[in-house]
Parts: structure tokens; C-alpha cells; sequence
């Protein structure tokens, strides 16, 4: 039984449709990153599987229960941390944990023994009589996850949860979700880093309503319409990176190249295979350092489908 | 599910936030008092020694010049027994009158004509002219009710002779505020508009807070129910209107010497009713104000009808039609009511039940209004 299943969902706001037939399944312990542009409707699927927007058309189920039908009980069986870090300034990191545990109804020993657990997890112990205010950014972000944590939740909703978190405190955070997500709770992402992506074990871009690419970062990466057949990717490494890439670009075999750093991602035709190609470089004068065979970036990937998926839209 | 879900939750974080913020508190609960205090100070609407000047022409005639008369001088002597003038100037033309009268420096103008010796002399009727000024209502109707009994009652004792009984004697009794101190009516009923500023404003501004925080929206995606939200919410601003209620009872009554003829504690009880209706309100308007300034509008569109049409300060009985059919609306009409009952008339459960059964429906009916503007915000 998957954690998350849509099928068909259709959200409409008046004339507008923010969420247009999506379907997915996502597996229990499964990292699931849901990604796209701002506005295409990731958090609005969001709310509708937390049960707190009701949808226009189709089903979900979080956890095998029907959020139509039963939105109290996925209330209960989830977790869900926003941007904003849904934290009370005014009150200490103990107290804000208290307050979100009684609210999933633990009270008592229980509750005692959960925030016990929680605090070690989180390993907040040393800053428990702070108020929340005056945590900072990272330490916020964590405690934000424990609150959502304290109830034991099956799936835990992570809306563009490290927006805004400097480096370190984005890879503990990472690391915390592996640790949690051995033990069998299911996440469901979304974010802009393209790290972030990388390290989830399931992906859907969303881009205005629809679904337009859905598996592991491996798959993704792997989609013919990304490298289309007869075509293949290559970087170079040179010295004059910027007037390198004007060179290449002037090559007919060239699809399309841009700049990475000090090297140029390339697309290129089989006509034109990797020795030829770099020796038309050096005798236009580009000093190449180092050529290897590459596979696409999921940003190559999301850049491609996305301008692929306007072109449709605009063509209709 | 239990709709009382997550009630305790609600309640322990609500209290923590209000006992958090010591000078939001303490502001709440003394401005009130403050209030109290300069209202009962400084409101005294019995009108005393009002700045008056006299023109007497009424000793030309007699041959007196410009001193007046004999009779002129009885009767000014009466109005200056009287506590509510204060004789400061006497003028020796119409022009001089009119001028201290549109200056301002004298509310009333009495005028004796040249006729007037003359002819009470004849036993005709003498005139006597009385200029009131009537930018100030309270002023202007006591000066008028007494000098016109003033002039009645010089009247009587010139017909029936020097101590003759009056046929009709009437006598005036003042009940409920024989002392007809303006402590004693005011500051009953202004608990219970203080009372609104307390309980309105927190309720709308704590719901208010948590949108613009977001952290309202995080709420909503767990098992907490809409009714337990909000009376979760509400519960330490209950506790504190009503503590506030009983200093305002106990200053009002130590400090102002309002005595309190009823039973002090079938008023707290039935305040009980009162402080939930307001709060309910303060619930109903943060589910409409996105901002806290916004709040403060929707709060004084609440507030100011309270203020003039819950009977506090007008009479309700003299209000138009549309004005009298709205003060029903008014949680605070019920209450001013009670509060003087309680306090000035003595009045139990008999006469004041109606009054709390209509406080009760308004409670109930703004509570399921606010619940289901609630339900339809989570969406």
C-alpha cells in the first residue's frame, strides 16, 4: 500500500486551475521531492492531502486513509512543517514542544517520554529553556521538525523546509530525514535546491498543474527527450571558459551549451563524435584541459522539460 | 470526533503567551481601571455655579437708577441662594449682555425690564428675561428648569402672601441615587463598557497574531477543532475580564463609595455571560481582519455602538426607532442594564434573568457564526 496515492486530483479556484489531474504514489520511507516552478501548484496539492482543502475532482489516500472521507484521521497520522517554521516566539523550545504534543493528545508520562525522545533526536537539549525567538535559523528549522515529529506521524509534509537555512544546518536537516526515513516514515518535499533533489530517492515536477516527469533522479536523468536519441552530452574544461563557449556554439553539430563553473556542459549530434569535436575546439584556438562523457543535471532536465512543456502550452 | 479537541492545548498556550507579554497584560488590566478612575474624578454632570451675569433696568423706573429694584433685588437674591448660578457681573446694557454672552464667559443672562417693579406693583404679570446659552445641553436645561422654578415660586409666595401653605405641594423624591451623585449612575454602567475593550480586543488580536505569523495555518493542519480553538483561545481572557470585573466592582465601591444594593455575586455571575459574548465577538472579528489594524477597526465598529446605544450614556428610551431595534443587538445594553440593577435598584434574578438569557442566545449565536467563518477560512 503506497503512503500517498493520487489519483487524478484537480484543484479549481473559480476559472483558475491551480491543480490540473495529478496522479502519483509515493512508497512508505520513501523521500519524496515534489518540485516546480512558484505557483504551479505545489502547496495547494499539499493542502489537499493534509485534508484541509477539499478537492474539485479525483482521490487521495495519505497513509491508506481517504483524506475526503476521513481529513480528522490523516490530520492525526501526519506531520507538516512549513517555511515559516509554525513556532511560537514567545514561548520556550520545551514549552512549544508541549504545547504541539498535547495538541496530537499526548499528555502525562507519554507525553514526557515523546518530547524525551524528541529532544535527544533533535539533540536540542542544551537550548530547552530558550525562547524560540532567539534560536537561530537552523536550530528554528529543527525544532520545527520535532514538533512535527512528536506524534509519531506516518508522513511528514516538508514545504520548502531549508529555504533560507545556511549550509551546515540544510545537510543535518538532510541527514536527520535519512535517519528518520530508515525507520519507515515516509517525507514529502518541496524545494528549489537542486542538492536537495539529488538526494531525494523520488521525484515529480509539477509545472502549471500538470505532472511532466515522475521516477528516481536516475530515471530522470536518463529520459529520452533529454538526450534525444542520436545526441550525446559532453564537458569540457578550458582555460578562456566564455569565449570557449562561443566557439562551440558556432560548431552545427552544438544543440545547446552553457557554462558550469569553468567548464562547458554541452549538447552535441553523433555525426559529430567527442575527438572531432574537441579538435575543431583546439583549431579554433580554445585550450582544452579535460573533455568527459556526461549525463544530464536534474536542472538540465527540469530546464529542458519545462521549456518543452511551454512550447506545448503555447503551441495550444 | 470530540470537537473539543485540543481545548487543553489551546488554553495552557494561550495562557503562556498572555502571562509572556507582563506590559500587554498589565495594559489591559489597568486601563480600564484608569479609566475608572478619571471618569469617576472627574464626571460630575450636576451642573453648579454656572457663570451668569444680570442686567437690571428695573430700578429706572422706580426711581432706584442703576442699583435696580426692591423686588428685582429679592429675586436676585433667590438665584443666587440657588447653587447653580454663580452671579459674577452686572452689566448696565443690552449690548454688554449680549457681548459676555457670545464670549462665552457667561452661560445665563437675566434681564429685569424697566416694567418689571412696575408691574408686579400693578399685580400684572412682570417678565423676566433669561438668556440661556445652549451649546452645553446639561447646562442649558438645569438653568432653565431653575429659573423657571425659581419664578414659580416667587409667583406662589406673591399670590397666596408671605407664609401661606401652597395648595399643592409637591415633593420630589429621588430614588435608587438619592444623592443624585453622577458616580453613583455613571460607573455602574461603565463596567460594562470597559469590560468590552478587555475582552474584544485580546480575543481578536490573539487569533489575529497567529495568521499573520502563520502559525494559525500549521494549526489547522492538525487534529485541533475549530470550536476547541476557540474557546481555547478565549479562556485566559475570561479569567482575566473577570478578575478585571471584580477590581472594577471593588473600586468602584472602596474608593468612589458606589454603594451596592444587590448581590455582588449574582452580578459576577451574570457578567459571566457578558465577558462570552464579547469574547465570542473578538473570535468572530479576527476571523475577518487579516491585521491587526484591521482588527482595531472591526473592534471600534463594535465598541462605539456600545458606548451610545447601549443606554450608557443616552437614554435608550429616547432613541428613534432603527437606533432603539439595534441597542437589542448590543451585548452591552443588556449589561448596563443588569450592572445598574445590581447596584442602584437592588434587583435579583426576577427582573434580571431576561437580560441574561438574551446575553446567553447572542453568545451562542455569535459563537456558531464565528465557528463557521472559522471552518470556511481552513478552506
Amino acid at each position: 500500500m503506497p503512503a500517498i496515492l493520487a489519483e487524478s486530483l484537480v484543484r479549481r479556484f473559480d476559472d483558475f486551475t491551480a491543480v490540473d489531474g495529478i496522479s502519483f504514489a509515493v512508497q512508505p520511507g520513501e523521500i519524496f521531492g515534489f518540485l516546480g516552478p512558484n505557483g504551479s501548484g505545489k502547496t495547494v496539492t499539499i493542502k489537499m492531502l493534509c485534508g484541509i482543502l477539499p478537492l474539485t475532482h479525483g482521490a487521495a489516500r495519505v497513509d491508506g486513509i481517504d483524506v475526503v472521507k476521513d481529513p480528522d484521521a490523516v490530520r492525526a497520522r501526519i506531520g507538516y512543517m512549513s517555511q515559516k517554521f509554525a513556532l511560537y516566539d514567545d514561548l520556550t523550545v520545551r514549552e512549544n514542544l508541549r504545547f504541539y504534543g498535547m495538541v496530537y493528545d499526548l499528555y502525562g508520562a507519554r507525553l514526557q517520554q515523546r518530547m524525551d525522545d524528541i529532544i535527544a533526536r533533535i539533540n536540542i537539549e542544551p537550548y530547552l529553556e530558550r525562547q524560540a525567538a532567539k534560536l537561530s535559523g537552523g536550530w528554528k528549522q529543527r525544532l520545527a521538525l520535532g514538533c512535527a515529529l512528536l506524534h509519531e506521524p506516518s508522513v511528514l509534509f516538508l514545504d520548502e523546509p531549508t529555504a533560507g537555512i545556511d549550509p551546515v544546518a540544510r545537510r543535518q536537516l538532510w541527514d536527520l530525514l535519512f535517519d528518520l526515513s530508515g525507520h519507515g516514515i515516509t517525507f514529502f518535499v518541496t524545494t528549489h535546491y537542486m542538492d536537495e533533489a539529488e538526494r531525494c530517492s523520488h521525484l515529480a515536477y509539477i509545472y502549471y498543474g500538470r505532472i511532466i516527469a515522475d521516477g528516481t533522479p536516475a530515471e530522470l536523468r536518463r529520459l529520452p527527450q533529454i538526450t534525444p536519441d542520436g545526441t550525446y552530452r559532453l564537458e569540457i574544461t578550458a582555460a578562456e571558459v566564455t569565449s570557449a563557449l562561443r566557439i562551440a556554439r558556432q560548431i552545427p553539430a552544438v544543440r545547446s551549451a552553457t557554462i558550469f563553473g569553468r567548464s562547458i556542459h554541452a549538447l552535441i549530434d553523433n555525426a559529430c563524435p567527442q575527438e572531432e569535436f574537441a579538435q575543431r575546439l583546439t583549431h579554433s584556438g580554445v585550450k582544452i584541459e579535460e573533455t568527459r562523457p556526461l549525463l544530464p543535471s536534474l536542472e538540465d532536465v527540469f530546464v529542458e522539460i519545462s521549456q518543452r512543456r511551454q512550447r506545448e502550452l503555447d503551441a495550444a | 470526533m470530540n470537537p473539543f479537541t485540543g481545548f487543553q492545548a489551546m488554553a495552557y498556550k494561550e495562557t503562556l503567551h498572555a502571562v509572556r507579554d507582563r506590559f500587554a497584560l498589565f495594559a489591559a488590566f489597568m486601563m480600564p481601571l484608569f479609566q475608572l478612575i478619571i471618569l469617576g474624578f472627574a464626571v460630575d454632570t450636576n451642573v453648579r455655579q454656572v457663570p451668569t451675569v444680570v442686567f437690571d433696568q428695573s430700578g429706572i423706573a422706580s426711581g432706584d437708577g442703576a442699583s435696580g429694584s426692591s423686588s428685582s433685588r429679592e429675586f436676585i437674591d433667590r438665584l443666587r441662594n440657588a447653587d447653580t448660578f454663580h452671579i459674577y457681573k452686572f452689566v448696565y446694557s443690552d449690548e454688554a449682555m449680549n457681548a459676555e454672552m457670545v464670549a462665552g464667559r457667561a452661560r445665563v443672562a437675566v434681564k429685569f425690564p424697566a416694567e418689571f417693579a412696575r408691574d408686579l406693583l400693578r399685580g400684572e404679570s412682570a417678565q423676566v428675561l433669561v438668556l440661556v446659552d445652549g451649546s452645553d445641553s446639561s447646562v442649558a436645561g438645569q438653568a432653565v428648569t431653575v429659573t423657571g422654578q425659581i419664578g414659580l415660586d416667587e409667583s406662589l409666595r406673591r399670590l397666596l402672601g408671605e407664609g401661606a401653605t401652597r395648595p399643592i405641594d409637591v415633593r420630589p423624591k429621588i430614588m435608587f441615587n438619592p444623592a443624585s451623585r453622577s458616580p453613583n449612575f455613571f460607573l455602574p454602567g461603565m463596567i460594562a463598557i470597559l469590560l468590552v475593550f478587555v475582552t474584544t480586543m485580546l480575543t481578536a488580536f490573539s487569533v489575529v497574531r497567529e495568521k499573520e505569523r502563520g502559525t494559525l495555518e500549521q494549526l489547522l493542519v492538525t487534529p485541533v477543532r475549530p470550536l476547541a480553538l476557540m474557546l481555547g483561545k478565549i479562556t485566559p481572557y475570561f479569567v482575566l475580564g473577570l478578575c478585571e470585573m471584580c477590581v472594577l466592582l471593588l473600586f468602584m465601591n472602596f474608593v468612589f463609595q458606589v454603594p451596592i444594593h444587590g448581590n455582588p455575586l449574582l452580578l459576577i455571575l451574570l457578567s459571566t455571560c457578558y465577558l462570552f459574548v464579547n469574547l465570542t465577538i473578538g473570535i468572530l472579528i479576527s476571523t475577518k481582519a487579516n491585521s491587526q489594524a484591521e482588527a482595531i477597526q472591526l473592534a471600534m465598529m463594535i465598541i462605539l455602538p456600545s458606548v451610545f446605544l447601549s443606554g450608557y450614556i443616552f437614554p435608550r428610551d429616547n432613541m428613534p426607532g432603527i437606533f432603539y431595534g439595534l441597542s437589542f443587538l448590543i451585548p452591552a445594553t443588556y449589561m448596563v442594564n443588569i450592572s445598574r440593577g445590581v447596584i442602584l435598584r437592588g434587583a435579583g434574578t426576577p427582573e434580571l434573568w431576561l437580560d441574561a438569557l438574551a446575553l446567553f442566545v447572542l453568545g451562542v449565536v455569535v459563537l456558531l457564526l464565528a465557528v463557521r467563518r472559522f471552518k470556511r477560512m481552513i478552506v
